[in-house]
């Protein structure tokens, strides 16, 4: 009798989820669904979710598309990849499975590597919005991305660490096993080396929360800059030590950095935090006033850009891509996944974070990226210069 | 000499300061195992559970009144645990027992993450533990100094209730022979709920104290730390107080040490190896009882 129970109790509960689950909408013919493949939960779930926000924004100004002269409407299908290598390939298959034209994302390059594979086999094109490391495209035909490369930022950081802020020793933080983090610590050394400068690399374990002998480590080393280019949640435990600590030297990020997170725990810290980005606040005012409006008419929204209306450049990434994804539809003329895989290389576009157009291997041909100071007083980014490297 | 103090002082002051609050997980660990034989693994969560109530009463309550409301809802939480997930499985195989812990290890992370909505949550600033203090050149947070001494003060208060009060002695009885002292009148469940109350009292303010050092809470915050308490009890000798509070203070000092010396990179695997090791070697820890089978 007890077993019986039990088991109808289990059978219940299984009912009680699939209903949950099933609540899919029909399928329509006039729906285009696009994929959205973003962390909204771990390490990097604060940067995921601001990515997103530029999508579900352009979404937003722009529902529609035309193609052969009817008009679709355009569906975000968001997967969450848990910031997790693991959790990458069941995200990816679920947004297959709900038949998706073309995916935008990840923000971090672990997910997408990791995905890479599971879009290929489905013949689904991926646009990567901010993932900067170069595996991500190298090597196959169906992930492109809008963003810069990590060679380049890791060298403009270089450049900036020795020229600007006249560094002869860089102590480099990295996570271990995460391949954003080592492979721009890696770029950053040998770029550094070449200028003659020193560099000492440190890694971390996943779920380290305590920086303080990292930090000590760096200043008992001559380290004049330090160099952590790591998920926000771990940037926002180094600033803090940082400042506890006494720490004088600059600390140096790459574009995960560039958040208001990051402003929000330097706020009101005696320290220097410097980041390179993909946008500068102010370059295009119309977008920004127009996002601005839909973040504060928007509760939800503003609570995942981490409660202000600050832009943060993924977010800009993040729109950017959503247009690239409407205009390789537009393109081809088609809402098939393997039309738009074949138009994709063809696409060009003039985003608001500068024209976007893709190179033989699917990256984006760029050569600039912005330097941005964290000012911590009025908790704003501050402009510093933009960088080139030619 | 003062130079080499000043470098390395940091190291040493930083793992003082992780031992004392891995100290205060691991007590719980260890008491819950003396008396029940139980790893209790949801206990690194229940710790970040404390840091979570901690962020949101915080965000409307003043602090004197959000740090007794930390204290008793983590209190709380402890003592549900162990009625709904633990006290109907008295008499299951202990295997089941463990099964449950690993599950309201994984509820409470997942509920975490529903709450949270995934993103790192910046804990509260506690006035005078989180200013700056400089000793010898090296400048560091208050709390790094109130940490040994609050840890040491607790386990000696810990183990005065132990030797000297009637609820003390019950507990040496229940760890001793669970099903004697039941014969001998001990009310076995009110002793099993009390241990767990301390147990979780205690991890309560190790995480007032951690994350007051390391201000972000994620949903898995709590397990590192959670782990590394586990290993701590383990290398004192699981049942044993004195063997977990030495224990954490050794692994977190050496594992500073480890960073110091740059094998960054092995700063956990050093921890881990150190279980393995003292399992292989001395299987009981450094205070283990030796179990004798009585036939």
């Amino acid at each position: 009798m007890k077993k019986i129970i039990a088991l109808v109790l289990v059978l219940c509960l299984a009912l009680a989820l699939c209903a949950c689950g099933g609540g899919k909408a029909k399928e329509e013919s006039n729906v285009i669904k696009i994929g959205v493949y973003e962390p909204q939960s771990g390490d990097n779930g604060a940067g995921g979710k601001q990515e997103i926000l530029g999508m579900q924004y352009a979404n937003y100004k722009t529902p529609t598309v035309e193609v052969g002269g009817k008009t679709y409407n355009v569906e975000l299908v968001i997967a969450d990849n848990e910031s997790s290598n693991d959790k990458a390939v069941s995200a990816a298959t679920k947004l297959i499975s709900s038949g998706c034209s073309v995916v935008l994302g990840s923000y971090g390059s672990g997910v997408s590597i990791a995905a890479s594979d599971t879009f290929a086999e489905a013949g689904l094109a991926a646009i990567g919005v901010t993932c900067t490391n170069p595996q991500v495209t190298q090597g196959n035909d169906h992930y492109f991305r809008i963003c810069f490369l990590d060679p380049f930022q890791g060298t403009v950081l270089a450049n900036f660490a020795h020229d600007t802020l006249g560094a002869k020793t860089a102590y480099c933080l990295g996570q271990l096993g995460n391949d954003y983090d080592q492979g721009l610590v890696n770029y950053f050394k040998q770029a550094a080396e070449a200028l003659g400068m020193k560099v000492v690399t440190a890694e971390f374990p996943e779920n380290n929360s305590d920086f303080t002998s990292y930090l000590t480590s760096a200043k008992n080393e001559g380290a004049d800059v330090i160099f952590a280019p790591c998920s926000i949640s771990y940037a926002q435990l180094i600033v803090e030590q940082a400042d506890a600590q006494g720490i004088q030297m600059p600390l140096l990020a790459g574009d995960t950095w560039d958040s208001n997170a990051i402003l929000a725990a330097a706020e009101g810290k005696n320290v220097q935090i410097y980041v390179s980005t993909f946008y500068a606040e102010g370059g295009d005012p119309d977008f920004e006033k127009g996002i601005k409006e839909w973040l504060n008419s928007n509760s939800e929204a503003m609570t995942n850009n981490g409660g202000n209306d600050m832009i943060a450049a993924v977010s800009v990434m993040g729109y950017d891509a959503y247009y690239t994804a409407l205009e390789a539809i537009k393109k081809a003329g088609s809402a098939d996944k393997a039309d738009i895989l074949a138009t994709l290389p063809s696409v060009t576009l003039s985003g608001v974070s500068g024209a976007i157009a893709f190179d033989d291997t699917g990256d984006a041909i760029r050569d600039s990226a912005y330097i941005k100071q964290a000012n911590t007083s009025d908790v704003v980014w501050d402009f510093v210069t933009v960088a080139k490297v030619g | 000499m003062s130079d080499f103090l000043s470098a390395n002082l940091p190291y040493i002051l930083t793992g003082i300061s992780v031992g004392g609050q891995y100290a205060l997980i691991a007590i719980g660990y260890t008491m819950v195992y003396g008396i029940l034989r139980l790893i209790n693994f949801a206990h690194g969560d229940v710790f970040m559970v404390a840091g979570l109530v901690m962020i949101y009463t915080t965000a409307s309550l003043p602090m004197y009144i959000s740090i007794p409301i930390v204290l008793i809802a983590t209190v709380l939480l402890g003592f549900l645990i162990e009625r709904v997930a633990y006290k109907p499985l008295r008499s299951a195989p202990r295997m089941s027992v463990m099964i449950s812990a690993i599950g309201v290890s994984y509820l409470l992370q997942n509920c975490a993450l529903y709450f949270t909505g995934g993103l790192p949550q910046t804990y509260p600033s506690i006035p005078w533990l989180s200013s700056s203090v400089t000793i010898w050149n090296a400048t560091t947070k208050m709390v790094t100094i109130v940490t040994p001494i609050l840890t040491i003060v607790l386990v000696f208060a810990l183990a005065a209730m132990i030797k000297y009060t009637k609820i003390g002695m019950a507990m040496r009885a229940v760890s001793k022979d669970f099903e004697t002292s039941q014969l001998m009148g001990i009310k076995i469940n009110s002793v099993i709920s009390f241990t767990f109350i301390v147990g979780c009292f205690l991890a309560a303010v190790g995480s007032l104290l951690y994350f007051t050092n390391y201000q972000s809470v994620i949903p898995t915050s709590g397990a590192m730390p959670g782990l590394k308490a586990f290993v701590a009890a383990v290398f004192g000798g699981i049942g044993s107080i004195p063997g977990a509070v030495i224990g954490a203070f050794l692994i977190g000092i050496c594992e500073n040490i480890i960073k110091g010396l740059g094998l960054t990179t092995f700063s956990d695997a050093f921890t881990f190896v150190l279980l393995i090791v003292i399992l292989m070697v001395k299987p009981t820890g450094i205070f283990g009882e030796k179990a004798t089978d009585k036939v």
